[in-house]
């Protein structure tokens, strides 16, 4: 099971401020190990924001965002109390869904 | 072992009828054609490659696409601060391309009307290159680059 996602959202006059941090190694797959061997990629690929049932946000990734990928962005709408819902898929099919409340 | 499953398992009791209700939207078929992997254009290894994977050609330069908060030298490669702003109108999504990284194709976002054109995140480098904001907008490619330097490569060992 990932670790689970850092979220804050924070809502300011009529935007909402989405600051995520997530817990992923982003392995390149460029890399080697002690022993010469490729270790192989394991990167986040698909990034969903959604709030209130709506897609405010979705990114493609490859392995070259940082490890323990940061994410920041702001959309219209949404309000106190609201939730934000941030899902990750890996190129392993691993999944992450964390949701935070707006504040 | 579906994990979406694992996850409602021990989400358990916590799980609000809200999340329930983005869980069924999540599924819809068109949110999964458009959460597709861009395979074919994260595997291009230059910049007028990438471009054309993600189905533009030509990309005006503009004035409009700038970068906030972006070092002109990162120490470390491995995390480079990168934030984009569009004021390109009708921006649909945004792409970071670092030109002289293995596969050039960093990340691509987009956009829903709605939210706000920017973006901030952290990026591997693995030297010195030049950094490219790809903007899509009315079907148009727009692009703007800067320099970052990198004193300690962030790919390889």
């Amino acid at each position: 099971m990932p670790d689970p996602m850092k979220i804050r959202a924070n809502h300011s006059g009529d935007t909402t401020e989405v600051k995520v941090l997530m817990n992923h190694e982003m392995e390149t797959g460029q890399r080697k190990d002690s022993q010469g061997k490729v270790i192989p990629a394991w990167f986040i690929q698909t990034v969903t924001a959604t709030c209130n049932g709506k897609t405010v946000l979705s990114a493609q990734w490859g392995p070259a965002v940082a490890k323990n990928p940061f994410l920041s962005f702001k959309f219209k709408g949404g309000a106190k109390g609201d939730k934000v819902q941030i899902a990750w898929v890996d190129n392993r099919g691993e999944k992450r869904m964390d949701e935070a409340t707006i504040a | 072992m579906d994990p979406a499953r694992r996850q409602a398992l021990r989400t358990g009791s916590g799980m609000t009828l809200l999340a329930l209700v983005a869980a069924a939207g999540w599924l819809r078929p068109e949110e999964a054609a458009a959460q597709a992997w861009n395979k074919s254009a994260f595997d291009t290894k230059s910049v007028d490659d990438t471009v054309k994977a993600l189905g533009g050609s030509a990309p005006a330069q503009s004035k409009d696409i700038t970068f906030v908060a972006t070092p002109d030298i990162a120490e470390n490669g491995a995390v480079v601060p990168v934030s984009i702003v569009s004021n390109v109108p009708n921006t649909q999504a945004i792409a970071i391309l670092i030109e002289k990284n293995p596969n050039t194709l960093a990340a691509v976002f987009d956009i829903p009307a709605g939210t706000d054109p920017a973006i901030s995140t952290r990026v591997k480098m693995a030297q010195t290159s030049n950094v490219y904001a790809l903007v899509k907008a009315d079907g148009k490619f727009h692009v703007a680059a800067k320099e970052i330097k990198v004193t300690l490569g962030g790919c390889g060992g």
